[in-house]
């Protein structure tokens, strides 16, 4: 791991000296600002039963299925397509340094475009002129959802990009793969077929991977050490199954 | 590092195949250290794919390659420590400044960060990159972008460096200087270029390595595979005198050496004469001796050497014919 710190540096230094980071963050701010005014807006309206915090989080899929896709479609695809991945494995750095490298990066990123919309509840609370509209148990649970989800959705981002040597590929992969896992898992648990005594085990681990079901625990203040889990685990899988797509596009090159 | 090895590659019996398809196919040869190397082949011959093997980017289907003395199938770290490698194409960032990168990669290669400036400093200076280390590679022409290749190759140091046609597509000026860099490394480190332009082969490397169809089908200093594959010299005379006479005595002469073109004489009643002779020794004094004595008046005689061209055509020619025509049942076999 000698070398982690180097291209997680250098990856993140890339990404601060490239305008398309500034635009992505510029445009995320603008849409979630958007919905944030939005919902204020339903509140000056009426009385509602949740606070804005955990409306807001409850908007969480729309920058994943967006953001992520277009944060990590470049990381692996792109050195594979110009061939600097060749120059990169023949230096002392291993498989697994590059692709926790890149991983980092992505994550840290992604962590801390969403860190900025914490300026969206500082207003709030500025022009409110009070605490009487921040709740914050949702507004921790929620930051805390989004940066453990975020650990296996970033992973599932830069798996679809080791798996194909164009971007536009990757990011369409990634895109699908983290729409399954959102509501793909949301239906199959409605799926009346599933609900046979034979399908028990996977309808079990079906409602285990509920995305909503983690977001509206999270923000209700429960930490269940089992959700922990499914995003601790899934992520090692998803770059264990990254560094391996790497090497194997080696074996086979 | 084991205390240097004489050989610095040793590749016995390596095979490689893609899907069924040899692309190398029983390869051995070794470099002793400090000598420049050229793989010579058309496209297609298995020149990459013997590199990258040499490397440790690919892994080998079978045989055994061994680089500074470290195998390449279990010791990888050490390989990559040893081995400074410029892929095919060089394929750089484009987004980076010539420095950033440089930087970057002697990170990578574990220069430690008091060494790393004036070390890029160092390659900068000798691959004549300094009035644009500032600038960002995408914008740079080919050659300086070759040159960054070549800077990062040998940034590190390494006693071994691969370079997959380090030349293509430079203009004659710049493949000057890729050539004089290249020769500058002689006896500090080991070196293997491949490339498929003859000439450049000749006047940098210490020994060729003719690959074809995944096989060595020569290899030698360019002076020995002239030899060993042409096996002939050639002789052209420019005289003004009966050429009857001069048929008279080569015929003489000895039985290997032999008047292949004869022309008529030109406005000055000069004509000139091509001989080929078989075997090593030289017979020009012989001829001019033996012209004079004749009473012809000599206004030229030169040996005429056989380029490496010829030898790389006579080489894969030979290997061609090696494997063509297919052996009977090979197909339904396969």
């Amino acid at each position: 791991m000698k070398h982690f710190l180097t291209i997680l540096s250098h990856e993140i230094r890339m990404l601060l000296v490239s305008p398309s980071t500034y635009l992505a963050a510029a445009l995320f701010l603008a849409l979630m600002g958007y919905e944030f005014t939005r919902i204020l807006e339903t509140y000056s309206e009426a009385p509602q039963e949740v606070s804005p915090a955990s409306g807001f989080f409850y908007l969480f899929w729309l920058p994943v299925l967006f953001m992520v896709p277009l944060l990590t479609m470049k990381c692996l695809a792109e050195e594979r397509r110009s061939g600097t991945i060749e120059t990169l494995l023949t230096t002392p750095v291993t498989t697994t340094e590059v692709v926790l490298g890149k991983y980092g990066a992505a994550y840290l990123l992604y962590v801390g475009l969403w860190g900025l919309t914490g300026g969206f509840f500082w207003i709030l609370r500025k022009f409110a002129g009070g605490n009487q509209l921040i709740d914050p148990g949702p507004l921790e649970g929620g930051y805390l959802f989004i940066a453990v989800s975020g650990l296996l959705f970033v992973a599932i981002g830069v798996f679809a990009s080791s798996l194909a040597r164009s971007q536009a590929v990757a990011g369409i992969l990634g895109f699908t793969m983290l729409f399954a896992l959102i509501f793909g898992s949301a239906s199959l648990a409605d799926a009346g077929w599933l609900r046979t005594d034979a399908l028990h085990p996977i309808r079990t681990a079906v409602e285990y991977g509920q995305v909503f079901q983690h977001y509206e625990d999270f923000t209700r203040g429960v930490v269940d050490l089992r959700q922990l889990l499914f995003y601790f685990s899934g992520t090692t899988l998803a770059l264990i199954f990254s560094i391996l797509s790497v090497e194997a596009r080696m074996l086979h090159h | 590092m084991p205390e240097d090895p004489p050989i610095a590659i040793a590749v016995s019996h390596l095979v490689k195949t893609f899907g069924g398809v040899a692309a190398v196919n029983d390869i051995s040869f070794s470099v002793p250290r400090g000598e420049i190397v050229g793989f010579l082949g058309p496209n297609g011959a298995g020149k990459s794919t013997t590199m990258r093997i040499l490397t440790g980017f690919l892994a080998a289907t079978s045989g055994y390659v061994e680089v500074c003395g470290f195998p390449v199938a279990t010791r990888p770290e050490e390989i990559k420590r040893c081995v400074g490698y410029m892929p095919e194409n060089n394929p750089l960032p484009e987004d980076m400044r010539v420095s950033e990168y440089l930087y970057f990669r002697g990170r990578l290669k574990e220069i430690s960060r008091r060494k790393l400036g004036p070390r890029i400093d160092e390659v900068l200076e000798v691959c004549d990159l300094k009035r644009v280390r500032h600038k960002i590679i995408g914008q740079l022409s080919k050659g300086y972008r070759q040159r960054v290749g070549i800077a990062e190759a040998i940034l590190s140091e390494p006693p071994v460096i691969i370079m997959d046609e380090p030349t293509i597509g430079l203009d004659p000026h710049q493949i000057l200087i890729v050539r004089d860099l290249i020769a500058s490394l002689r006896g500090r480190m080991t070196v293997i270029i491949s490339s498929h332009i003859l000439p450049e082969i000749e006047m940098t490397c210490d020994k060729v390595l003719i690959i074809n169809q995944g096989r060595v089908v020569a290899q030698g200093t360019p002076a020995a595979l002239r030899q060993e594959l042409l096996g002939k010299s050639a002789y052209t005379i420019e005289f003004a005198g009966d050429g009857a006479q001069l048929e008279a005595f080569i015929a003489g002469l000895a039985p290997a050496v032999r008047l292949s073109l004869l022309t008529e004489p030109d406005a000055s009643g000069f004509r000139s004469a091509e001989l080929t002779a078989e075997g090593e020794s030289d017979w020009g004094e012989q001829l001019l001796a033996d012209c004079l004595a004749h009473g012809l008046r000599v206004r030229a005689l030169g040996r005429a050497h056989p380029t490496l061209e010829d030898v790389f055509l006579a080489a894969t020619r030979r290997s061609w014919d090696a494997v063509l025509p297919p052996p009977p049942g090979d197909r339904l076999s396969a």
